[in-house]
């Protein structure tokens, strides 16, 4: 035991805590303040739409293909620009095929995003929120109407023809991007 | 066809990547290569469609063809037959690339539509292009598209752009059912499936293309888009619509079949099925399907004065108890008539059999939920219970067969598909003679090159003693329908004994061969049988029903069988549906569809089909547990009821024959079920009603000249209003389809056979 042992350690020993004593604290005041998570952090999904609107959803089932968790079931159906008894058209996506029935079940999901590189419409896509905790295990069973992305300006509710163009190939492949 | 046996059993050596094979002389490259465990990829070939080498892909480099000199190119492994001495290569560098380069044509206009493919997932242009193809497109051009898919018929919808022309289906419907009504239209890119215009592609086994169909062409109406190949379960099963025992896959999701496929079953129905088997499962899910037991009041002051208390829900053991309590105060041995039907399998029949014979104490019970007669009951007996002549092996096998009474296309699919097999093959061996006793030659029998012994509806049995030249390797196959022709049943079996001929008989309903194995009709003179059980029930004599899956409009006499469920004291029915059986019954027993049970069906040949439970719902009950249920109870209960009095069992009197030569009509009523019809099993699938053949009255080319194309045929029950076209049939008479109108030719018009009248509309 020399004097540095018995003296200048136990000192040397708080540097960190006094020199942390002088700067800004870094805790999160959650829920008080919400702090934005970084870009491309995985939260709840959303289900796009194109630019009137229309879903961009098929239905083909490659994310539920893709999930490991199982946590995704879809259901298609098929479009018609028939329309109904009451006159509303039976458009929902452009194509043939839709998606009719849409859930992510939260509390399988492990957020882990194949089902969004599954995508073959970037139909799905993560959102930044991460708030997903809940009281029942019904609510946390995400609906096709939570998990669409809300109408933008410009948007109208489907089902309706589409707007865009004749064919799916003017939303695929618009002029723009045609080679 | 490609698979013909010879008989000769010439051998073969051969090398395939390096490994030696010996197969027997003729057979193709590719299935020698499938010996010896390797794939080459392909579309157009199918082992049951002969070889056409229309799509390339099985290109395969053969460095020696067996005379010491090898093909300069890559060859078509699905056409060329072995040689001894060959050298075959499947996966060397000319092989490879050759595949390779077919497979980046036929992706060259075949759109990325696989996410939204019902074929996606399941696809051999999808697998092969993984195994086989190049992982990146090289091409940028624009695609060939077409319009969107076309309906081929209703039930089958075309993609043009995703065909890739194999001319599997094309095939399929000329070779197989010979139904050709789809062929290859227009050239070059532009080739195309296409149909006469206007005419759909009508065939009773059309469902088969979808099955076969290499790529997403073609698809079904009511399938499409309704599931992903991951999403299924698949379970084997049997097909619950005819006795021919084919086998099926059933597809199901989240406890609801979403589509049924042929199963392979090389001894039955080999890879196909009819569309009644393919489509016809959506009465399972039915919203009316009945859900929970419904018994009715007796108690209810209302039925003193004539009227009946509503049925009421109930439990399953207030509904045991009520049958078995109803059952025992009916009483007495003849007081209670046991009509099982002919939908159940063996073990549902055997539990019927049982209770009536073990547990009632040898009531009356008879399946047989159509006309019938007295002589057929002895014939059952005597030649079809715990025999097993005829085999489909035997139908392949015999030089000629006679169908009496029977129209296969319609009444039995796969002895159809059987038949039309080994007649083409036999074609080529001098040809295997089918002769058929009708009144008219039916599309199904001119498909099947039959030659037409005409017969008067009523008088086969002397058609059948004019048969004088039966060879004794030759299939007799009779139909159920020849209960109502008088003397036929016994002149085909005296035809058989005569010439040695192999005798077969061939019912409609799955359930039926199975039904005669377990002795659920009258086995001894002195019991009813089905028709004097309803005359017994109008005299009184007795007294409860037990009704399995019986539909009044299919019985001989329907007006009779209503009659008696409304004059009967208790009736009891086990119902899939709300039925006017059910309407009139006093306790009402749900039953499990096929898929809810497990069981065996025997075919018309005897051959065990057994199937496993498809869905374990809760609460469902075969008809064999039912009955089980319901026996326990009603031994546990004295019977009440005295016994009927002595001296009057066994004496049952017939009215007279109502079936032959009774009506004063001028026209003899022949008359048989379409494969699609009304029948209760084939409701609710829209695309698949489509597909049915019209209801058309057949009448003389002269008849029709007189009487117009719309006529009204009149019997002793009603009459029916029906568009009437021209066949080869007899001046005196008149062909109908049994249940394509209304509630059927039994019900609203007259007993087969009989005489009716036609008139112009």
């Amino acid at each position: 035991m020399n004097i540095r042992e018995n003296l200048w350690d136990p000192v040397a020993g708080f540097a960190v805590t006094f020199t942390t004593q002088f700067k800004k604290p870094v805790t999160e005041q959650y829920p008080f303040e919400k702090m934005p998570t970084a870009p491309r952090f995985h939260g709840r999904h959303q289900l796009n739409r194109h630019p009137d609107g229309l879903e961009k959803c098929i239905g083909c089932e490659l994310c539920a293909w893709a999930c490991p968790a199982d946590a995704i079931y879809v259901e298609g159906a098929e479009n018609s620009d028939e329309p109904d008894a009451e006159g509303n058209s039976q458009r929902f996506s452009p194509g043939e095929r839709y998606g009719r029935v849409y859930q992510i079940n939260y509390l399988r999901c492990i957020l882990c995003g194949l089902c969004i590189e599954a995508c073959p419409t970037r139909a799905l896509t993560m959102t930044n929120e991460y708030e997903l905790a809940d009281t029942s295990r019904e609510s946390l069973i995400y609906e096709k109407s939570d998990l669409l992305a809300p109408l933008q300006p410009g948007m109208e509710q489907p089902p309706h023809p589409m707007l865009l163009g004749d064919d799916e190939q003017s939303y695929y492949a618009p002029e723009s991007i045609v080679r | 066809m490609s698979e013909v046996s010879t008989g000769d059993t010439t051998t073969v050596n051969l090398t395939i990547d390096g490994m030696p094979v010996t197969v027997p002389e003729g057979t193709l490259v590719i299935r020698a290569a499938e010996e010896v465990g390797v794939q080459i990829p392909r579309f157009c070939d199918h082992p049951l469609l002969a070889p056409v080498g229309a799509c390339r892909q099985c290109l395969v480099d053969i460095p020696d063809a067996g005379n010491g000199r090898g093909f300069p190119k890559p060859q078509a492994s699905c056409t060329i037959p072995v040689a001894e001495g060959m050298v075959v290569e499947t996966d060397n560098a000319t092989a490879s690339k050759a595949q390779q380069g077919i497979m980046e044509f036929l992706l060259v206009n075949h759109p990325l539509d696989c996410p939204v493919c019902d074929k996606g997932g399941e696809c051999p242009l999808q697998n092969q292009a993984m195994s086989n193809g190049r992982g990146e497109s090289r091409f940028d051009g624009q695609k060939r598209t077409f319009a969107k898919p076309i309906n081929l018929s209703p039930n089958i919808l075309l993609d043009r752009e995703r065909c890739i022309v194999c001319q599997r289906c094309t095939r399929f419907a000329a070779e197989i059912p010979g139904d050709p009504g789809i062929a290859l239209i227009d050239r070059g890119a532009r080739q195309q499936i296409g149909i006469a215009e206007g005419r759909d592609f009508s065939s009773y086994f059309s469902g088969n293309v979808i099955q076969i169909c290499p790529v997403g062409a073609l698809t079904s109406a009511e399938y499409r888009f309704r599931s992903r190949p991951f999403d299924l379960v698949s379970s084997p099963g049997v097909a619950e619509h005819d006795a021919c025992g084919a086998a099926i896959r059933i597809d199901h999701r989240r406890g609801k079949v979403m589509r049924r496929l042929a199963g392979n079953d090389p001894e039955v129905n080999q890879e196909w099925i009819s569309d009644k088997d393919r489509f016809a499962f959506r009465y399972a899910d039915a919203e009316d399907r009945l859900r929970y037991p419904m018994v009715r009041d007796a108690d209810d002051p209302s039925t003193a004065s004539g009227h009946r208390a509503p049925l009421r829900p109930a439990s399953w053991l207030e509904a045991f108890e009520l049958a078995a309590r109803g059952l025992a105060a009916a009483g007495g041995v003849g007081a209670v008539g046991v009509l099982p039907g002919g939908r159940g399998t063996v073990q549902d029949a055997a539990a019927y059999s049982s209770f009536a014979r073990d547990t009632l104490g040898g009531a009356d019970i008879d399946f047989r939920a159509r006309p019938l007669s007295a002589e057929e009951t002895r014939f059952l007996a005597e030649h079809v219970r715990g025999r097993s002549e005829v085999t489909y092996a035997d139908l392949d096998a015999a030089t000629e067969v006679v169908l009496i009474g029977l129209e296969p296309e319609d009444e039995a699919g796969t002895i159809f598909l059987r038949l039309r097999a080994s007649t083409l093959r036999q074609a080529q061996a001098g040809a295997q003679r089918i002769r058929t006793i009708a009144p008219l030659l039916s599309p199904g029998s001119a498909k099947l090159g039959a030659e037409l012994v005409r017969c008067t509806p009523g008088d086969e049995a002397a058609a059948i003693a004019g048969l004088t030249d039966v060879a004794p390797t030759a299939v007799i196959l009779v139909g159920e329908r020849l209960a109502t022709s008088p003397g036929a049943l016994d002149a085909a079996a005296a035809l058989a004994d005569t010439t040695g001929a192999k005798l077969g008989w061939v019912p409609r309903r799955a359930g039926d061969r199975g039904a005669v194995e377990a002795g659920a009709f009258p086995l001894d003179a002195h019991a009813r049988d089905a028709d004097q059980i309803i005359e017994g029930v109008l005299a009184g004599d007795v007294r409860a029903l037990l009704v399995g899956g019986v539909d009044p409009d299919d019985t001989g006499d329907p007006a009779a069988f209503l009659a008696a469920l409304d004059r009967a004291e208790f009736v009891v029915s086990l119902e899939l549906h709300p039925s006017e059986v059910t309407r009139r019954a006093d306790v009402v027993l749900p039953v499990a569809a096929v898929t809810e049970k497990t069981g065996t069906f025997l075919t018309w040949e005897g051959r065990p089909r057994p199937f496993p439970k498809v869905f374990d719902k809760p609460a469902t009950y075969s008809d064999a547990e039912i009955l089980g249920q319901i026996a326990d109870r009603y031994v546990a209960m004295e019977s009440a009821a005295p016994p009927l009095p002595e001296g009057l069992a066994g004496k049952h009197p017939r009215r007279a024959a109502a079936g032959a030569a009774v009506g004063a009509g001028a026209f003899r009523l022949s008359t048989w079920k379409l494969m699609i019809d009304n029948g209760s099993l084939q409701m609710g699938d829209k695309s698949y009603a489509a597909t049915a053949r019209p209801a058309i009255a057949l009448l003389s080319r002269a008849n029709l000249h007189r009487l117009g194309t719309t006529v009204t045929v009149t019997g002793d029950r009603g009459s029916i209003t029906l568009p009437a076209q021209a066949a080869d049939v007899a001046d005196d008479v008149v062909w109908l389809p049994s249940n394509s109108t209304g509630r059927g030719v039994l019900a609203d018009l007259a007993s087969p056979g009989s005489g009716v009248e036609v008139t112009s509309a």
